[in-house]
């Protein structure tokens, strides 16, 4: 996509041009600057002492590393824990996305598939109305009871329109004549969904996988309407706690800070936003391989 | 439908396909259990319900008297429609004029880039905060802007003098801006990819032809790059315009606090709060049933607008 102009015929810039030209070119810069300077100064802080951070404003490399903050929040538990039901939710429920998501797109994929307008209607409507938080929160809460069971982070979200019909436009694309070799062959409708739809859509597989995996990661609302057993909490309620409720951070835990005296408040909540935030910077290659793709089916109709 | 000219008749395609319609069960008892069966839960706006009346799952919603439109016009009459209405219309149309530009003059330029590493270097840092979650940005902005600790606040106070930088994460006026910077810096990068695929398919010899013709930056801007999105500004446009009253409560809700509640409740933190919080059921989902109404007919209209105007619109 970055083809749109080429250097390769010199006709010559005025000078004018060219400082309009050295003007787009710093203020790209300065955008991109300001969108990951935030990240860089909280992994330096959070590897710096407290001193060095209440006596120098801002720095991207701190004077002496400290691993204390590290070391705080792996040993109290509440981090590591929230980490590791994150990662549960995450994976059980992108798996449960990917179920629900690919076996409702492949028979509205299909034109001989009867009934196909009705129930692409029904996916469409409810992508334009819906009852609410109020219906839905008694409908989970209430009705199914599933408070404090990860069933309600997995359940009803198991579907996201928009995904969906990115899938579904990709199957659509594979060449029927595939599918009717495979019948030929004898093979049915699920088996050739496994044994040749589904290996042949694996790009649109990873990038709609990438971005559910990303939204349960992040999901913060439905954890803290719905989970409330603190052995339960995802990271990033955790990270919302330690972040705003200031005060408990410092007694807990009876961790010995040895010779820096306090413990490093700040660094602590520094660490761990870090915490929450690399496991999706790992990802995030992976996700950029995809998502141009993912955005460019989902939004725009052909 | 179609008892005439499909040939195919429902008990043949039931078996023949039989392995497809087994499969679509759960996408559909999905669709029929969280989607459908809230929408049934709107009958709730009409009643005066509570939990404890009836018998049984649904016993509640059997039970409880109906009340007519009481309900809603106790929500339209009551004092917190019009703060409602007009805190989550500042922020929305705030919004709409500062935020939803962004991305398109972001876009514009770095069409303008000439050098591919600098733009894909510059497209790979911009586009990592889409993904960080709403957590994590109201993270970063305390750690920033903290009147305590934070930098950029100690930054402003040499500025402004000492104790007099400005307060952004409690100081009511500066709610909404810190929204839209908030917002801006989380999703100006990603939202470019759209316009930037859109350009992708400008044939380059228009511009080298420009070029020859001598249109100046401005003229190969207007002439050339702007009308090659303007369908995908429109399609942005209608799906903004149609969540004019979505918010979305989590950065809003992860922002608000006792100092900004004044400006900060809206709609979907209002809905939370009454219904899940204080359990006042039928005003909040009288409430939540005004919002997804009024967005629909939005969108349903922006979409017709857009087709009237000879774009191709949403769908």
């Amino acid at each position: 996509m970055s083809k749109t102009k080429e250097k390769g015929t010199k006709i010559k810039r005025s000078p004018g041009d060219q400082a309009v030209q050295v003007l787009i070119y710093l203020l790209v810069a300065a955008f991109a600057l300001v969108t990951i300077l935030p990240f860089i100064y909280v992994v330096a802080g959070s590897f710096a002492t407290e001193r060095e951070l209440t006596e120098r404003a801002f720095f991207l490399i701190p004077k002496t590393i400290s691993t204390n903050a590290y070391q705080y929040i792996f040993r109290t538990g509440d981090a590591v824990r929230g980490l590791f039901n994150s990662i549960l939710v995450t994976v059980v429920g992108t798996m449960i996305n990917m179920f629900f998501s690919c076996t409702l797109a492949y028979p509205l994929s299909r034109p001989y598939f009867k009934g196909r307008t009705g129930i692409m209607n029904m996916v469409i409507v409810t992508m334009l109305f819906s009852g609410g938080m109020v219906p839905s929160y008694i409908l989970i809460a209430n009705i199914l009871k599933m408070k404090n069971s990860y069933l309600a982070l997995w359940l009803p979200t198991a579907i996201n329109a928009f995904n969906m019909i990115i899938i579904k436009n990709y199957f659509q694309g594979i060449p029927m004549e595939l599918e009717e070799a495979a019948r030929m062959d004898g093979s049915n409708d699920l088996l050739t969904f496994v044994k040749i739809i589904l290996p042949l859509s694996k790009p649109v597989l990873a990038s709609v996988g990438l971005f559910y995996a990303v939204s349960h990661w992040n999901s913060y609302f439905n954890a803290m309407l719905y989970i409330s057993d603190s052995k339960k909490e995802v990271i990033q309620i955790v990270l919302r706690r330690i972040i705003f409720l200031t005060s408990s951070v410092a007694t807990e835990g009876g961790f010995d800070w040895g010779a820096f005296g306090t413990p490093p408040q700040k660094a602590i909540k520094m660490a761990t936003t870090v915490v929450a935030t690399v496991p999706i910077l790992l990802v995030y290659p992976f996700i950029q391989k995809f998502f141009t793709q993912g955005v460019m089916v989902g939004s725009v109709k052909g | 439908m179609g008892n005439q000219a499909k040939k195919v008749t429902w008990k043949q395609a039931l078996y023949a396909h039989r392995w497809l319609y087994i499969m679509i069960i759960p996408g559909v008892l999905y669709m029929v259990i969280f989607n459908y069966l809230p929408m049934g839960g709107l009958v709730m706006a009409f009643q005066e319900f509570s939990p404890y009346n009836g018998e049984g799952l649904f016993g509640p919603f059997l039970e409880s008297p109906f009340v007519g439109l009481n309900v809603f016009r106790k929500f339209f009459t009551g004092p917190d429609f019009l703060m409602l209405l007009k805190n989550t219309l500042s922020i929305s149309i705030a919004s709409l004029i500062f935020y939803f530009p962004a991305p398109i003059i972001l876009a514009l330029l770095l069409n303008e880039l000439g050098g591919k590493y600098f733009k894909r270097i510059t497209q790979t840092m911009v586009y990592i905060p889409h993904f960080i979650s709403w957590v994590i940005v109201a993270a970063l902005t305390q750690q920033m802007f903290s009147t305590t600790d934070g930098f950029v606040y100690q930054l402003m106070e040499q500025i402004f003098g000492r104790g007099n930088g400005p307060d952004v994460m409690s100081n009511p006026g500066l709610f909404v801006p810190m929204l839209i910077g908030q917002s801006m810096w989380k999703e100006t990068g990603y939202g470019t990819i759209i316009f930037l695929a859109a350009l992708a398919g400008v044939d380059v010899e228009l511009y080298e032809a420009a070029k020859v013709d001598g249109a100046n930056r401005w003229q190969r801007m207007w002439h050339i790059t702007l009308p090659a999105i303007r369908g995908t500004i429109v399609i942005m446009l209608i799906l903004k315009v149609g969540s004019l009253l979505n918010t979305g409560y989590e950065q809003i809700f992860l922002m608000q606090n006792s100092m900004n509640r004044g400006v900060s409740e809206v709609f979907d933190t209002y809905i939370y709060t009454k219904g899940v919080v204080n359990g006042n059921y039928s005003l909040a989902t009288a409430a939540g049933m005004f919002k997804s109404v009024v967005s629909m007919i939005m969108v349903l209209g922006a979409n017709k607008l857009a087709k009237m105007c000879g774009e191709s619109g949403f769908y």
